[in-house]
């Protein structure tokens, strides 16, 4: 939890408890509360917090998530290097335990902030806050925030990030996505990653992993990389130019970008009850 | 898992909301969980104790109604049920479709017991 600013008192509450509105008494003698609010509602309500900060300094903040040593940091290594010369990056890296990953970045000389999650399996609104405070965001293009290697948790949590990128190594199996639906429906991009494997691996499909992600009712993109070969890098950053471009759009048109964690069906459930 | 973290997010928004209306404990916490929150109930109801240990919410009793997958296609209008990882249109079979119940994670309501009830009771 962010302690450090009292952010993470909120007064969202509020509204919801309009007087006299949703009370009424129930056969135990009890006050009965309507409150129909998101459980993370205090973590969104940070997210929101950060997304605006990054807004203000038109920074497009990124979110990689995927299993552990599927590659984010090896696929980090390699955009630091070819976009360098424009744009200025800083990677905030959720680790468990190490600084290894962290140091790799700030071996290319570049801004790393590590969070150290300790045993904890996600990053949140509040520990990215924390870090914010460790960076001068005026200084930066694209924030990379690299998640906890995960399959599950992190796919729950909205960070403030504008778009969510899914990693997934081509040795893990083309059918991560129909085992990981909530991680996957919340991808903006699939990236696959360690193409350069797929000659030896004659169970992988990238068709089938790409209809199973559309099972999911997801139009993301799905790109295919090999940090180490560097193939696909062309691609993957033709895709960071037209998305760093698209956020500006937005941002001057006073607009901003949600990442496709939102909970359609908890919005629409809300109105509902409202409308 | 992030059920513990979760329950710690309810207990906060709980405790937020029984401050306000002055309530002395909190005797029911309803829930409503889509099988697409990522969020599976029986951890949940695992961790829960664990995070209200000792809080206003102590003896609170969980209710957690999980939620149907439904899926609105963008393509035919219809609306039907679908699975956690095949979220196409049941009746057409296209995957324009968007999620219409399913992914929930959300405090429905809350039953208080407030000062003044308790001293009725006494």
């Amino acid at each position: 939890m962010c302690d450090t600013c009292g952010c993470n008192i909120t007064h969202g509450n509020k509204h919801l408890l309009e007087p006299g509105g949703k009370l009424s008494k129930v056969e135990g003698g009890g006050t009965a509360i309507t409150v129909l609010k998101s459980l993370l509602s205090e973590n969104d309500h940070t997210a929101a917090h950060n997304r605006q900060h990054f807004d203000k300094n038109r920074v497009l903040a990124i979110n990689l998530m995927s299993s552990p040593g599927s590659g984010k940091t090896a696929l980090l290594e390699a955009p630091v290097e070819a976009l360098a010369d424009r744009y200025r990056i800083a990677v905030i890296e959720g680790d468990l335990e190490t600084e290894n990953d962290a140091q790799r970045i700030r071996d290319k000389g570049v801004k790393a902030i590590q969070i150290q999650t300790g045993s904890a399996c996600h990053l949140d609104a509040h520990m990215v806050h924390d870090a914010l405070h460790e960076l001068s965001l005026e200084d930066f293009d694209i924030v990379f925030i690299e998640n906890v290697g995960n399959l599950v948790c992190p796919a729950s949590f909205d960070l403030g990030q504008h778009i969510n990128i899914t990693l997934l190594s081509v040795t893990e199996g083309d059918d991560k996505p129909a085992k990981y639906p909530v991680m996957f429906r919340a991808a903006d991009l699939m990236l696959l990653t360690k193409t350069d494997l797929l000659a030896v691996l004659d169970d992988f499909s990238t068709e089938r992993a790409e209809t199973y992600l559309r099972n999911l009712a997801n139009e993301a993109d799905v790109l295919q990389v090999s940090s180490r070969k560097g193939t696909g890098m062309d691609h993957w950053l033709d895709w960071l130019d037209s998305q760093y471009e698209q956020h500006l759009n937005l941002i001057e048109s006073g607009n901003t970008r949600k990442p496709n964690i939102q909970p359609d069906g908890a919005e629409f459930h809300a109105q509902q009850q409202h409308g | 898992m992030h059920e513990l973290a979760v329950s710690q997010q309810i207990l906060i928004q709980v405790e937020q909301i029984a401050g306000e209306r002055n309530a002395r404990s909190v005797s029911t916490i309803t829930l409503r969980i889509g099988p697409l929150s990522g969020v599976e109930p029986h951890l949940l109801e695992q961790a829960f104790p664990l995070a209200v240990a000792g809080s206003i919410a102590e003896n609170a009793e969980l209710i957690i109604e999980t939620l149907p997958v439904r899926v609105h296609c963008n393509r035919c209008g219809a609306e039907t049920d679908a699975k956690v990882n095949r979220l196409l249109c049941g009746a057409c079979g296209d995957y324009h479709t968007r999620l219409i119940s399913g992914d929930e994670m959300l405090l429905a309501s809350l039953e208080l017991i407030t000062e003044e009830e308790e001293l009725a009771d006494v």
